[in-house]
């Protein structure tokens, strides 16, 4: 950010920027979002694509709903905000289908299930809904790069231990060939390529966010 | 057998929880009894019934490429299918309003029982999902579609059901401390993914 727009970044905004990532992560702590999250992290790119995809639709969406937020009848505030997400959604289908067709065909339906993607809609309720345009954009911001953090870590490990390969790079030499540490014996775990492993990664993270920061744990939690 | 088939497949093979992650956000949050998982669990297998069928014909009839032949030639070559997202979830979120209302009306009973959960499934993944993969497998008929959401439904119903008995349980369990709470319920679904991973064996 250039200099001018420093004081924007007042201390309360700053918070909304640096909460989502550790102390109030979407998906470790507030546990929102998890359906996407995990079904995309067999390899980076996808993961990659998909966060961005989900911040642009968080930020888009947070900033039309702020600017809305004295129109919208809070009866059907739902539904408009369903058909917002959606609209925003159907854009990012359609560019990824432009652009980067491979990505879009392995993450299939999980484009469209952004729309249902709970982070959206609990902050467009949480915060967008009750605050002003520039918070909210921050707020997407934070939100979206926490959801993301989540997203690469967990694909990271993935990727590296169930492949061997790193957005595609072969990173322990190529298995079929049996070159680098393959030669020595090593072998991929087949086991991180199939869905439970993400759950349980994502478990590991949890453990190792709340031992660090102990005033996250609850517990009397079962 | 065909329908029997495309059930089991539904529901422990492709089960919506375990390998697709469908609908984690209240699969996680609502598990804590057995009671108010078993109701969320039905409202999601009666929105799922509900809500395929009618995505299915709208997918037939209006949105696919060519769809809309039935209305004269001049409209065979309009492709709709970029607006499947939103019609898909307007129709899911007018029905979840729907079923509310006829519910309260007819069955107050169920409606107590369903009641608090019926406007949480607008939001959950499990019920766009099941009418996403419809749109994906290209169903035959109208009665496949139906098998189809009755199926899925089911299985997030089994899978919600066995997590919450899991967690009453766990109250006796002496966890590490940070692992209480979300970090437990994500590795106990974890171990039961791969418990379900054995159903991928089944030759059906």
């Amino acid at each position: 950010m250039s200099e001018k727009k420093e004081a924007l970044f007042s201390k309360k905004n700053k918070k909304l920027l640096s909460d989502p990532l550790n102390l109030n992560n979407p998906v470790t702590i507030q546990v929102l979002g998890i359906c996407s999250a995990l079904a995309v992290t067999v390899q980076m790119d996808n993961a990659i694509v998909m966060s961005v995809a989900v911040l642009f639709v968080m930020v888009m969406g947070n900033l039309i709903v702020s600017l809305l937020r004295n129109l919208i009848p809070s009866k059907i505030k739902i539904i408009v905000q369903l058909v917002i997400v959606a609209a925003l959604v159907i854009i990012v289908d359609q560019v990824l289908k432009a652009y980067v067709y491979d990505v879009s065909k392995s993450l299939s339906v999980f484009v469209g299930l952004i729309i249902t993607n709970c982070i959206i809609m609990g902050r467009l309720e949480a915060y967008a809904l009750g605050n002003k345009p520039w918070g909210s954009i921050l707020d997407g911001v934070g939100n979206g790069l926490g959801y993301g953090l989540i997203l690469v870590v967990v694909a990271f490990f993935k990727e590296l231990f169930g492949s061997g390969k790193l957005l595609g790079f072969e990173i322990f030499g190529n298995s079929i060939e049996q070159t680098g540490l393959y030669s020595i014996g090593y072998e991929d775990n087949g086991l991180m390529l199939l869905p439970p492993s993400s759950l349980i990664l994502v478990a590991i993270y949890i453990w190792i966010q709340k031992k660090r920061t102990p005033s996250l744990i609850d517990e009397n939690a079962n | 057998m065909e329908l029997l088939k495309l059930f089991i497949r539904a529901a422990f093979v492709d089960n919506m929880v375990f390998t697709f992650f469908f609908g984690m956000c209240s699969y996680l949050a609502v598990s804590k009894t057995v009671k108010t998982a078993f109701g969320l669990g039905l409202a999601v297998i009666f929105v799922l019934v509900v809500t395929v069928p009618v995505n299915y014909l709208l997918e037939m009839y209006v949105l696919k490429d060519g769809a809309l032949a039935w209305m004269g030639p001049e409209y065979a070559d309009i492709d709709l299918s970029f607006l499947s997202f939103i019609m898909f979830i307007a129709v899911i979120a007018s029905i979840v309003q729907l079923v509310e209302m006829v519910v309260e009306k007819f069955s107050p009973s169920l409606y107590g029982a369903l009641g608090i959960f019926l406007p949480l499934i607008a939001v959950n993944c499990a019920i766009l999902g099941g009418s996403l993969f419809m749109q994906q497998k290209n169903f035959p008929t109208i009665g496949h579609a139906t098998v189809y959401g009755l199926g899925s439904g089911f299985g997030w119903f089994i899978a919600i059901v066995l997590l919450a008995a899991i967690r009453e349980r766990l109250k006796y369990a002496n966890i590490p401390a940070p692992l209480r709470g979300v970090g437990m319920a994500f590795l106990i679904t974890g171990l039961m993914g791969l418990a379900f991973l054995g159903f991928l064996g089944f030759n059906i």
